[in-house]
């Protein structure tokens, strides 16, 4: 027994160290990985891989000599599955490098595993700000946003409008909590005062108990610390009960345009948000916007357009590196290079892996203002990338240090 | 003034009191639902709750492609909806009599992956909305809250419809064929009364005061494929607390739940998922069978 | 029938050993860990009559335990499994002890609501990490000197940790303990008359199940690195009952092909994303509709069909026919 196994270890050894060397210079190949059919299936989904797609026609369709490989997964917002996924992507599939990966602890498990391998990772749908501070790497690179930045925005943008007493609604988990702590922090900065929160479940149907709790408080902004049926919950419910009509205000702190697409402007109007991309903001954003409508049906939220925006980057960094298989001369070319497209507008890569880029706070429109069908949003103001993502010595990164 | 001790406003609980009995009459529907199921079939549905999603979809899409609006579709979203369960349950689940109950179970709950997978790929998870109707818009300020028209008007339809499966139930002739064939079906059979047919038409009824609670759902939550996994797990925990013996017990419990679950988001908000499990072991505890069980 | 066993089991060992170098082994280890999850689950379903529909509690708070007990405290593998494991075992007490009060639809849905609140408290509770989970788990050095990093090694334990577990459910359940519990399955008043305490043995399976269940957990988070919420939510304590449904409840080797076949599709299928749940669903309803003894259950009863005619026609081998009779008709009642 323990002989066979000593000798098939040996074999094994041999053999995993065979397979090591053989995959060198080949066609890049990319993986969009994320939720194509759960809770961040319409806002990511299939619609990132059109954008990816779409980011590697406008490079021209090739890199390095070779046309570009896109693979996809639905990682079904299991860490496991995504693990496994990318684990087989690296080891067996030669993918250089994975993109998009909403669901923070299925970002998470992928970020250790491209760190370990020195595989490149773009994330555009995960909010953790977690992925540039404890747990950044090398080779990572965080987007499109992430919570610091949704609460900066939002945070201290109302503030400064006026609303200057708050009344959280929690959902009951870390992602909750954070955002909860991160505003609170800001408000309170920025001279507000936060009255009071309540804390509720994850996938609360009913919220008029805690809206109840929140029109007790007095408050005058309704901060939304949770983030997908929960907060398109509340916001309905919150019109039923009459509570924007008697003077208060709901702030949505992640709040994707797909989301008000479901609620309909009719509930979701004069919302206050922050986003990292709005399709109906420019020349540019529209001409990608409507390119993108074409082929999926649906205008792309700032996820969708994060991959595309993303992808490009680090394609045309590669053919500026001449390679893909250093890591190190690949993440220069990433860092070095101004994200100059419609999304980034000239944002940079921070050392940390974080891409800083301008937000924009915005506030959701009335059925009588909006022209068109995905005309959701008026912008308030651009919120310039330092301010939205902070110092990167606060973030925690341990290699930045 | 001892609602002062504790640190909570008396109007504020009366409010909440309120709130918790209209979550409550959803409980009450769907675990009268399933207690009537149970009495006849000996089967747990676990299909309910994506019985119930179907029936706020079914109405959904009855205004979406067919401008049907909410009055006609509170009948006619659950008829469907019966109409298709009594289909699953003639095809499928009276293949099942002869066997343990715990088969019936296993079936419903691959149904009900079936049909939430289903919409799931039709519809995504984003979720729809069902605008409430024109006349319930607005509401009424009770001076200790203000309370949505369409909110007095759910708690007022399911006391009602309650009210009245019960006294269907206990109180007419067919009600008392229906619960002679819990009792002995065999028996019944040989009165010349068409057993199955009863069956199946009790599945029907079961399934359609599920839907019937996702119609009046609708206009209240997004409308959306997952709806109803998370409400039959707690409707789980409601019959084992009232216990499947009786419909009044079915309705009392769900009632009673929903206002413990209120209370619990105004002192202890961290423990409003769990309260209703936790009532559930003490029970356990002290009268396995349940607060309306028997034995 | 012994004999068949040992034989079956030696070339089951000997595939085990050869198989990572012919399939993928963080695939292979996957199985491994799921097979013997559904192994734990069927002990309490196939033998014991009892359908827990939440047995993701015990393996995902084991996993949760193990996790953070070698991610924080810095246990050693076999540490933080055992403690993974003791954490599943005093859960299943807690809840088993409750649960076993009532019995049939009873039973399952309030494992079921047990389970729920775990995955409540798992999403609440600071240590777990909510939604981002316990991430970048050490694989460690087993006994402090063997190094898990490497894939083919962390196989050889996980499938040490499988057999040994496997070994474990299958000599309880040929042990005077299995047979009283059949007998409890089969007519519990009947035993309760023959003196049995039946709630203490229908108490200790629990346990017994929930420990193993944990230990498939445990290991779990040694293949994956990470234990989130995926391990306490109700659609694995579906997949577990689904598992031994397919492979055959009551059968020694049903749960290990079940899961390797649920698996096996969940991999390969994920590309259709909602699908997945619509497959699996339609395979629950097949399985009870037609397929009620499951693969392995079917193949035995197909198996001991020919064995009977054989022993009728040459009446030679009586015993060993009768015996095999009785095990393949054992997949049958376990209901």
């Amino acid at each position: 027994m323990n002989y066979r196994r000593t000798l098939a270890y040996a074999a094994a050894v041999a053999l995993t160290a065979g397979a090591g060397t053989a995959a060198a210079e080949g066609p890049v190949r990319i993986g969009v990985m994320n939720d194509m059919s759960g809770l961040y299936a319409d806002l990511a989904g299939p619609g990132s891989v059109v954008a990816a797609e779409m980011a590697i026609e406008d490079i021209g369709g090739e890199v390095l000599g070779h046309p570009v490989d896109v693979l996809s997964a639905d990682h079904q917002n299991r860490a496991d599955l995504a693990s496994t996924i990318a684990r087989q992507w690296f080891d067996d599939d030669g993918v250089h490098a994975i993109f998009d990966v909403p669901n923070s602890s299925a970002a998470l498990a992928v970020q250790e595993l491209a760190r370990e391998r020195e595989k490149f990772f773009f994330i555009s749908g995960a909010a953790t700000s977690r992925l540039t501070g404890d747990s950044c790497s090398p080779t990572g690179v965080h987007w499109t946003y992430d919570t610091t930045s949704l609460a900066n925005g939002t945070g201290q943008a109302v503030v400064q409008e006026g609303g200057d007493s708050w009344f959280f609604l929690t959902a009951d988990y870390a992602f909750g909590h954070s955002l909860e702590e991160d505003v609170s922090a800001v408000v309170e900065e920025a001279g507000g005062q936060v009255m009071g929160s309540v804390r509720h479940p994850l996938d609360t149907q009913d919220f008029s108990s805690y809206l109840l709790q929140a029109q007790g408080s007095g408050a005058e902004i309704i901060g939304l610390a949770n983030a997908g049926t929960d907060t398109t919950n509340a916001i309905r419910q919150a019109g039923e009960f009459g509570i924007v009509e008697a003077g208060q205000r709901l702030a949505g702190l992640l709040l994707f345009i797909t989301d008000i697409h479901a609620l309909g402007l009719e509930a979701a109007q004069d919302l206050v948000l922050t986003t990292g991309f709005y399709w109906n903001r420019n020349e540019e954003t529209r001409a990608f916007a409507e390119r993108f409508n074409e082929r999926t049906g649906q205008m792309p939220t700032m996820v969708q357009a994060g991959v595309y925006s993303s992808t490009r980057h680090f394609l045309n960094a590669v053919e500026e590196a001449g390679t893909v298989d250093e890591a190190q001369a690949v993440m220069e070319r990433v860092r070095a290079n101004p994200v100059d497209d419609f999304f980034g507008d000239g944002g940079h890569v921070r050392e940390d892996g974080r891409m800083v880029h301008d937000m924009y706070l915005v506030r959701v429109k009335s059925p009588e203002e909006s022209e068109g069908e995905w005309d959701y949003y008026e912008v308030l103001r651009t919120i310039p990338g330092e301010e939205a993502y902070g110092a990167m010595e606060d973030g925690g990164c341990q290699y930045v240090n | 003034m001892i609602f002062d001790l504790l640190g909570v406003p008396p109007q504020a609980l009366l409010g909440q009191l309120l709130l918790g009995l209209i979550n409550g009459s959803f409980y009450a529907l769907l675990s009268l639902g399933l207690a009537l199921i149970f009495g006849m079939l000996n089967i747990i549905n676990f299909a309910h709750g994506a019985l119930y999603m179907m029936g706020a979809f079914v109405s959904w899409m009855l205004l979406t492609y067919l401008g049907i609006p909410f009055w006609p579709s509170l009948i006619l979203a659950p008829l469907i909806v019966a109409l298709f369960g009594m289909a699953l349950e003639r095809t499928m689940l009276s293949k099942l009599y002869h066997l343990d109950h715990l088969y019936g179970l296993l079936l419903t709950f691959g149904l009900a992956l079936i049909i939430e997978g289903a919409f799931r790929t039709m519809y995504g998870v984003s979720g729809r909305v069902y605008p409430i109707p024109e006349i319930l818009r607005g509401g009424t300020n009770l001076g200790f809250m203000f309370l949505p028209n369409y909110r007095a008007f759910v708690v007022v339809v399911a006391l009602f419809v309650c009210l009245g499966v019960w006294f269907f139930i206990e109180r007419t002739r067919i009600g008392s064929y229906l619960r002679a064939g819990t009792e002995n079906p065999e028996l019944l059979q040989a009165f010349g009364i068409n057993v199955p047919r009863m069956i199946t038409l009790t599945y029907g009824l079961g399934v359609g005061l599920a839907a019937l609670t996702g119609v009046l759902a609708a206009p209240i939550y997004q409308v959306h494929p997952l709806m109803g996994f998370h409400m039959i797990i707690v409707v789980f925990a409601v019959v084992v607390i009232g216990g499947l013996g009786s419909m009044l017990g079915a309705i009392v419990t769900g009632l009673l739940l929903g206002v413990v679950e209120g209370f619990t988001r105004v002192f202890y908000p961290e423990a409003s998922a769990t309260v209703v499990f936790i009532i559930m072991a003490i029970v356990l505890l002290l009268r396995p069978q349940g607060l309306f069980g028997k034995r | 029938m012994e004999r068949n066993h040992l034989i079956l089991a030696v070339v089951a060992v000997v595939a085990l050993l050869i198989a990572p170098h012919l399939l993928y082994s963080v695939f292979l280890m996957k199985v491994l860990c799921f097979a013997l999850f559904a192994c734990a689950f069927n002990l309490l379903l196939g033998y014991g009559g009892l359908l827990s529909f939440g047995h993701a509690a015990y393996f995902g708070s084991a996993s949760y335990v193990t996790a953070h007990t070698m991610k924080v405290w810095g246990f050693t593998p076999e540490l933080g499994i055992i403690a993974g494991m003791l954490a599943a075992a005093l859960l299943g007490l807690v809840f088993g002890w409750l649960a076993i009060r009532r019995a049939g639809i009873y039973f399952a849905m309030v494992t079921l609501a047990f389970a729920q609140m775990v995955y409540f408290y798992a999403l609440q509770a600071p240590f777990t990490g909510g939604e981002d989970g316990i991430q970048a788990v050490p694989r460690g050095e087993l006994f402090g000197f063997i190094d898990l990093r490497d894939d083919i090694s962390l196989y050889y334990f996980v499938l040490a940790l499988f057999l040994i577990g496997f070994f474990v459910l299958y000599r309880t359940v040929y042990s005077p303990f299995g047979q009283v519990l059949k007998a409890i399955r089969e007519n519990e008043p009947r035993a309760i008359s023959l003196g049995y305490r039946t709630n203490h043995f229908k108490l200790a399976t629990f346990v017994l199940s929930a420990t193993f269940s944990g230990m498939a957990g445990a290991a779990t988070v040694l293949v994956f690195q990470l234990a989130s919420l995926t391990y306490v939510e109700w659609q694995m304590s579906g997949e577990v009952v689904l598992m031994t449904l397919l492979g055959g409840m009551g059968t020694v080797l049903g749960p290990v092909v079940g899961a390797a076949l649920v698996v096996t599709l969940q991999t390969y299928l994920a590309p259709f994303g909602a699908w997945v749940t619509i497959i699996l669903g339609v395979i629950f309803v097949i399985c009870v509709l037609l397929f009620r003894r499951g693969i392995v259950g079917e193949a035995l009863a197909r198996f001991a069909f020919l064995k009977n005619d054989k022993a009728q026609l040459q009446r030679s081998d009586v015993a060993e026919a009768t015996v095999t009779k009785e095990a393949a008709h054992d997949p049958v009642k376990p209901l």
